[in-house]
């Protein structure tokens, strides 16, 4: 079956510091992919250059077997390659549902509109629901992002990457900044998504990468060093030594 | 603030009707109010709906005031075709400008307009058998309104051609910030990092705006040519460009109903104050800008608002 993601040599460098290097990353369709790694690893630069967002300096994309190298972020996000950010990238002065409905409204390419109000589109306004329901957003719908707490903001982050209807999500650390009681429930909204969505998701947090995860890939220094299942992962001693080992505290048990 | 935006539009028109039974010796005085906030209003849709600035946005103003001043020495007398020609014609240039505006960030962008306007203002300048240079232009005469409403000494044809203008301008703006494109142009604004990463092809949205900003600016400068019989220079100039800015400021950009205060409140204040001190207006009026950013908190809007909020927080 052709991979959600296959990259080829793909190199992302700032100046001459190399954050990502030579990556070959293969995700099949249908997968539950964790990203690894320490502090500093590339991870987020990776995900960077896989969706365009910074656009790579060496190697080859494809999505769904279709190469997305030249296309910029927005073409690769109509060609079904969504992504959330490590660090909130939110509409803050816009309400819930208004951050939502704007996904929407550009996949279905209506923000050429101007002689209509946008709240007034039943069906944009019903699928904004139902996304907000799988988020368990519902509530706060109609506040403005910026007076939600830290852990609903990171669902927000996710409802709005859902509304773009991707095949293939890329989840940069979805959990950050909130505390492990709320990652859990985070996670566990990720693992309800449709079997049939592609994830890619970068995890601190071994426990949780351990349990979602499939397939695991581990990248050290902008390379991979390694990839497997997470029990092949767990039983990698060069692993441990290099990331578990500096993080222990984190140590699946 | 959902409140007083859809609110506010009648009581500003019941204002204005009034303030034509009310003030009927300053008929001219508030026709040059309707023009100014129709030209806050262009402004604005950059500024307070998708957040980018511009410093040179007289120059689609004084388009619009010589297109429909050469119109009218062409033979063409007739206001609103002249109008509707302004209209086209400024909302073409801002679309010819787009590529070199809309890439970069707000520094460039004040960099490369403030640019503009320059060069505009010498070429106007040099053309001198085209835009009468530095004299101006006042050698045409405009025909009746529609063929119907010839414009009279008192000023009446003029206050009912702009307040219709202004009017229009008014609700075709309010639909516009309420559409799908106006909420792409506030994401715009909000974080024009996450736009690309929805899907969104965020310069040819603000090429779109960009288009209809400098249109509706020269619709604006054109009813201020046909209903002053003038055209010069200083309608594109870098001052007019700046007021335009503290209009949009001082009235709480993003708030349509607070941008047409802005530009009376602006227009009103230049006024008192340099019949106060000639020499010192610019003291006052830099005064009360620090006061609308720093006190009032968005301007008249942001301070209307934040009173509604209280008022209704005491219930
Ligand atoms: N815009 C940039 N310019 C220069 N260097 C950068 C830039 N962005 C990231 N880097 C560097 O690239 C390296 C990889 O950063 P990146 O954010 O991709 O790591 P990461 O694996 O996501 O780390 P973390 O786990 O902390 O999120 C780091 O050394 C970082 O300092
Ligand atoms: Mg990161």
């Amino acid at each position: 079956m052709t991979p959600a993601i296959e990259t080829e040599g793909l190199t992302l460098r700032y100046g001459h510091f190399t954050a990502v290097g030579d990556v070959s990353l293969r995700v099949e369709a249908g997968a539950r992919h964790a990203l690894i790694g320490p502090n500093g690893a590339g991870k987020t630069s990776l995900v960077h250059a896989l969706t365009g967002n910074v656009p790579a300096t060496a190697g080859r994309i494809r999505v769904a077997g279709q190469d997305v190298t030249v296309l910029s972020q927005a073409e690769r996000v109509r060609r079904g390659l969504a992504r959330t950010f490590q660090i909130n990238q939110l509409f803050r002065g816009l309400t819930v549902i208004e951050n939502v409905s704007l996904a929407i409204l550009e996949r279905e390419r209506k923000t050429r509109q101007f002689w209509r109000s946008f709240a007034a589109d039943r069906a944009v306004a019903e699928e904004a629901r139902e996304h907000l329901s799988f988020a368990h957003l519902e509530e706060m719908a109609d506040r403005p992002v910026r007076s939600l707490p830290y852990g609903s903001q990171r669902l927000v982050e996710i409802a709005i990457a859902l509304a773009t209807r991707p095949r293939v999500l890329v989840l940069d650390e979805p959990a950050a900044g909130v505390p492990a009681a709320q990652s859990e429930s985070i996670f566990e909204r990720i693992n309800a998504l449709p079997r049939d969505l592609t994830l890619l998701f970068v995890e601190h947090d071994m426990g949780l990468v351990f349990r979602f995860a499939e397939r695991i890939t581990v990248l050290v220094g902008g390379r991979i060093m390694t990839e497997g299942t997470p029990a092949e992962i767990q039983a990698d001693e060069r692993v441990r030594e290099v990331y578990l080992g500096r993080r222990g505290h984190h140590g699946a048990a | 603030m959902r409140l007083i935006r859809i609110g506010a539009g009648l009581p500003l028109l019941l204002a204005a009707v009034a303030s034509f039974f009310l003030f009927p010796e300053y008929l001219s005085l508030l026709n040059t109010l309707f023009i100014l906030a129709i030209f806050a209003l262009a402004y604005d849709l950059l500024q307070g709906h998708a957040g980018v600035v511009s410093l040179g946005h007289a120059v689609f103003f004084g388009m619009g005031a010589y297109t429909a001043a050469v119109l009218a020495a062409h033979g063409v007398t007739e206001p609103v075709v002249g109008l509707l020609a302004a209209l086209l014609l400024s909302g073409l240039l801002a679309l010819l400008l787009t590529r070199i505006v809309v890439v970069g960030n707000d520094l460039t962008r004040l960099l490369v307009t403030l640019g503009i306007g320059f060069l505009m203002l010498e070429a106007a300048n040099q053309a001198r058998w085209l835009t009468g240079g530095a004299d101006g232009m006042s050698d045409f005469t405009m025909g009746p309104v529609l063929g119907l409403f010839r414009f009279d000494f008192a000023g009446e044809t003029a206050f009912w051609y702009s307040l219709a203008a202004l009017v229009l301008v008014y609700a075709f703006l309010w639909r516009l910030t309420t559409s799908p494109f106006g909420l792409a142009l506030r994401g715009i604004r909000e974080n024009v990092r996450r736009m690309p990463a929805i899907g969104a092809p965020v310069r040819r949205h603000l090429a779109t705006a960009y288009t209809i900003s400098g249109g509706i600016a020269g619709l604006a400068g054109a009813l201020l040519a046909q209903t002053s019989n003038f055209a010069s220079l200083d309608m594109l100039g870098f001052e007019r460009s700046a007021e335009v800015m503290m209009m949009a400021t001082l009235g709480g950009t993003g708030s349509i109903p607070g941008v047409v205060l802005g530009a009376v409140g602006f227009s009103y204040l230049k006024d008192a104050l340099s019949a106060m001190s000639p020499k010192y207006w610019h003291l006052g009026i830099g005064l009360v800008l620090m006061l609308s950013v720093f006190v009032l908190r968005g301007g008249i809007a942001g301070g209307v608002s934040a009173l509604l909020r209280r008022l209704r927080g005491w219930e």
